[in-house]
């Protein structure tokens, strides 16, 4: 009975936190997706998601005085953060479609220019010259109204949950209906594999490629009001490497939704197992250092990559510029 | 050989004795020299090293009278790299302008006077730009040889680590000789780097894993590698970060430290100037290095051309995780630098990256960017006296590295200004010579 009690204890500490971790990676990693099945390598997640982060952080702390009510805040919050991201990703898209730039190089500059961005300005603002922004109420939904009830089940998926979780997978499943599902998915993925052969059937690649790097750009932007609304309650000027993070659950999903949804899991378990296993008495008598649960993400990406890359399923074209005069 | 060397020796005998001056009074004359005279030194170095650079320059336009600068590849390419900065300062002038505009002027003058606002500064600058130098190097070898290496971090914190554990432990190598472990100590580091390079390599060479990808695990997994190997064996629990070296690991400064008095120069400079003058020899002078271009511009090309093109892949990337070590050495053989234990990237790998393209991905280019961007970083030192916040520098680099990505688009730019000024040129010269026929 003790034995129960206690995996059932737990399993109470860490399934909230896991699922808070899974919703941005996940996220994030269906809006590289896009991006990479558009044709456009996006390694600028981990900036994107930054700017979204602080971009919804600073509006969400400046509505936190008024009286508008918590869940409509993060609201606020999540939509200000995809529209900064898509704004941000633009700067993306302009360069590798337009410009014909190298992929990474721009990327790598997005990377480097949004947490300078969010110090400098948060440091040249704020009242005490601080990095961080501290965001006041807990963003929690105590229990959801019926489903809460539920016994077990309630206490593990609807008590003390987030709004940005259930937004996030509603918004997962339809990302990923729209990519397999229809047409204009289609035309997407048929830009990533061969767009001469898409540009010979009227499709216009460059638009189809913007479309894709902006999508991943709301994503990530959204991922990253998520990451600081669940996952971390204030914003630091980082996220955690949650963006390069999300390239490996991609990688290591093969570049399909569903085992991106089982990679996501994997990764964001991996993750909390680090933070908490002081805490869970069968893992602290393993006495582990915890750094070696956050390695093993990575590593498990590259055996996988080692192991599977001869019949990866990336994007045959991701990373090239589309030149309608190359052979 | 020795013909060969004679020959060398006479075609470059005004280059040799300047190199043998140079050498003199930087080494060598500092201990000698009372410190009121230091200044004087510096200008007299200077005067010789700029003085050479313009004689070699008034030579090569001797040879080439017909020299056109639209037709200069890497005149084009460097004024790409001019816009590109120009761009970056705007923007950051930019920013000042809206945070505070009162200041916003003077601000852009104190970034861009940087590191030559007194002899200290610019000691500084050169010490702060070594580890930049050489990361740069090491993204931009591999960059030559058709690699993507971003786990220039990662490559270094394996170096720092090793070398710091070789300046804790084998303190007997000090006893032994103090140049030894030192040296002991960077070449360790070196290793350490090459090692962790060689993984994404062999990744490539032989499971066709796409480095980027597999750079930017290992830059994660030797960040906590890091951490772990911190707290378990060179700890120091009071102050949460690594031992201290024993001081005959930490590296020397050959009187670079009396010519630059109060900065924190040292022979790291010294270092990162061979490795420069190494890889340059290597990519543009042997065959090893052409057959490194050769993969990496078209690896089924070279490998019908009878090359071995996985052991050169390996080979890139070793060499440039062992220049991403020694730059994480470097940084770390310092006595009152400390390796922390805290899972953060360490930023120089990836400035690295930015450094490497500003400089065209050649080493001397890069040694330049690199100079560069200590210049700035010096420049957001003072910036602190003004009521500026100093990330103002990072931005300013992001903006840059973002404007050199359109290089090509740039570049199309200058060719175009350039032709149609020299095509004006010749226009005008026509109609003089038209004109003067006329007054016959």
């Amino acid at each position: 009975m003790t034995i129960l009690s206690e995996t059932l204890d737990t399993l109470y500490f860490i399934v909230p936190l896991i699922i808070a971790s899974t919703i941005p990676l996940m996220l994030v990693a269906t809006g590289a997706l896009y991006s990479e099945g558009s044709g456009v390598v996006n390694i600028a997640l981990e900036g994107i998601m930054l700017m979204g982060a602080f971009v919804g952080a600073v509006v969400m702390k400046q509505f936190e005085p008024t009286g508008t009510s918590t869940q409509m805040i993060a609201l606020i919050g999540l939509s200000i953060g995809a529209i900064t991201g898509i704004v941000f990703s633009f700067f993306h898209a302009f360069a590798s479609i337009n410009m014909k730039a190298n992929q990474i190089i721009s990327a790598t500059a997005l990377n480097m220019f949004a947490p300078a961005f969010a110090i400098f300005v948060n440091r040249t603002f704020s009242e005490q010259g601080t990095q961080r922004v501290l965001l006041q109420r807990n963003y929690r939904i105590p229990s959801v109204p019926l489903l809460g009830d539920i016994p077990i089940i309630g206490d593990l998926f609807f008590k003390g949950a987030y709004l940005s979780t259930l937004i996030g997978i509603i918004l997962f499943i339809i990302v990923t209906i729209i990519l397999y599902k229809t047409k204009w998915g289609l035309r997407l993925r048929s830009c990533g594999e061969n767009p001469h052969a898409a540009d010979s059937l009227g499709i216009n690649v460059y638009k189809v490629r913007y479309a894709g790097v902006l999508v991943s750009g709301a994503l990530a932007g959204m991922g990253g009001v998520i990451f600081v609304l669940s996952f971390a309650t204030s914003f630091n000027a980082n996220v955690a490497g949650f963006g390069f993070l999300a390239l490996a659950v991609l990688i290591f999903g093969n570049w399909q939704p569903k085992r991106i949804f089982f990679a996501a899991l994997f990764f964001a378990f991996m993750r909390i197992i680090a933070n908490t296993s002081a805490a869970i008495p069968i893992l602290n008598q393993l006495k582990l250092d915890d750094t070696i649960y956050r390695m093993v993400p990575y590593l498990a990406t590259l055996v996988v990559l080692a192991i599977v890359s001869k019949n990866s399923a990336a994007p045959r074209a991701a990373g090239e510029p589309y030149d309608p005069g190359k052979r | 050989m020795l013909a060969k060397l004679r020959l060398l020796t006479q075609k470059n005998l005004i280059g040799l004795i300047t190199s043998f001056i140079l050498f003199i009074s930087i080494f060598i004359l500092p201990g000698l020299l009372p410190a009121a005279l230091i200044p004087a030194l510096l200008g007299f170095i200077g005067l010789i090293g700029f003085g050479y650079l313009g004689y070699k320059t008034y030579l090569f336009l001797k040879e080439n009278p017909e020299f056109k600068p639209s037709e200069s590849t890497t005149l084009i390419k460097v004024s790409g790299s001019v816009i590109a900065i120009i761009a970056g300062l705007l923007f950051g002038l930019l920013m000042m302008l809206i945070v505070n505009p009162g200041q916003a002027f003077q601000g852009i003058v104190t970034i861009v006077s940087g590191g030559f606002r007194s002899i200290q500064a610019m000691g500084n600058m050169i010490y702060f730009s070594v580890p930049i130098i050489l990361t740069g190097l090491s993204v931009a070898f591999a960059f030559r040889t058709g690699l993507f290496n971003i786990g220039a971090t990662g490559q270094l914190t394996m170096g720092a680590f090793t070398a710091v554990f070789i300046g804790v432990r084998w303190g007997v190598l000090g006893e032994v000789s103090p140049t030894l472990h030192w040296i002991v100590a960077l070449l360790g580091g070196a290793v350490a780097g090459a090692i962790w390079g060689a993984i994404p390599g062999l990744l490539k060479a032989y499971r066709n894993v796409h480095e980027v990808v597999a750079t930017i695990m290992l830059n994660y997994v030797a960040m906590y590698l890091n951490t772990l190997l911190i707290t378990n064996y060179i700890y120091n629990s009071d102050y949460a970060r690594a031992m201290d070296i024993k001081t005959t690991a930490a590296t020397p400064k050959w009187n670079l430290d009396l010519l630059f008095p109060r900065s924190s120069i040292g022979a790291g400079i010294v270092i990162a100037l061979i490795v420069v003058i190494i890889l340059h020899i290597i990519l543009n002078k042997t065959t090893f290095g052409y057959e490194l271009k050769s993969v990496g511009f078209n690896r089924d090309a070279s490998k019908y051309a009878g090359m071995n093109s996985k052991r050169n892949l390996v080979y890139s990337m070793l060499i440039s995780g062992a220049v991403a070590g020694l730059a994480g050495a470097l940084m770390f053989l310092n006595l009152g630098k400390h390796l922390k234990p805290v899972n953060v990237l360490i930023p120089e790998g990836f400035t690295g990256i930015a450094i490497a393209l500003l400089g065209l991905t050649s080493p001397i280019g890069v040694l330049l960017a690199g100079l560069f961007y200590g210049s700035l970083q010096q420049g957001g030192y003072f910036l602190q006296l003004l009521d500026y916040k100093p990330e103002i520098i990072d931005i300013i680099i992001a903006v840059i590295i973002y404007a050199s990505a359109l290089g090509l688009f740039l570049q199309k730019f200058v060719i175009n200004t350039l032709k149609a000024r020299e095509m004006q040129l010749e226009r005008s010269k026509q109609n003089e010579a038209l004109e003067g026929s006329d007054d016959e």
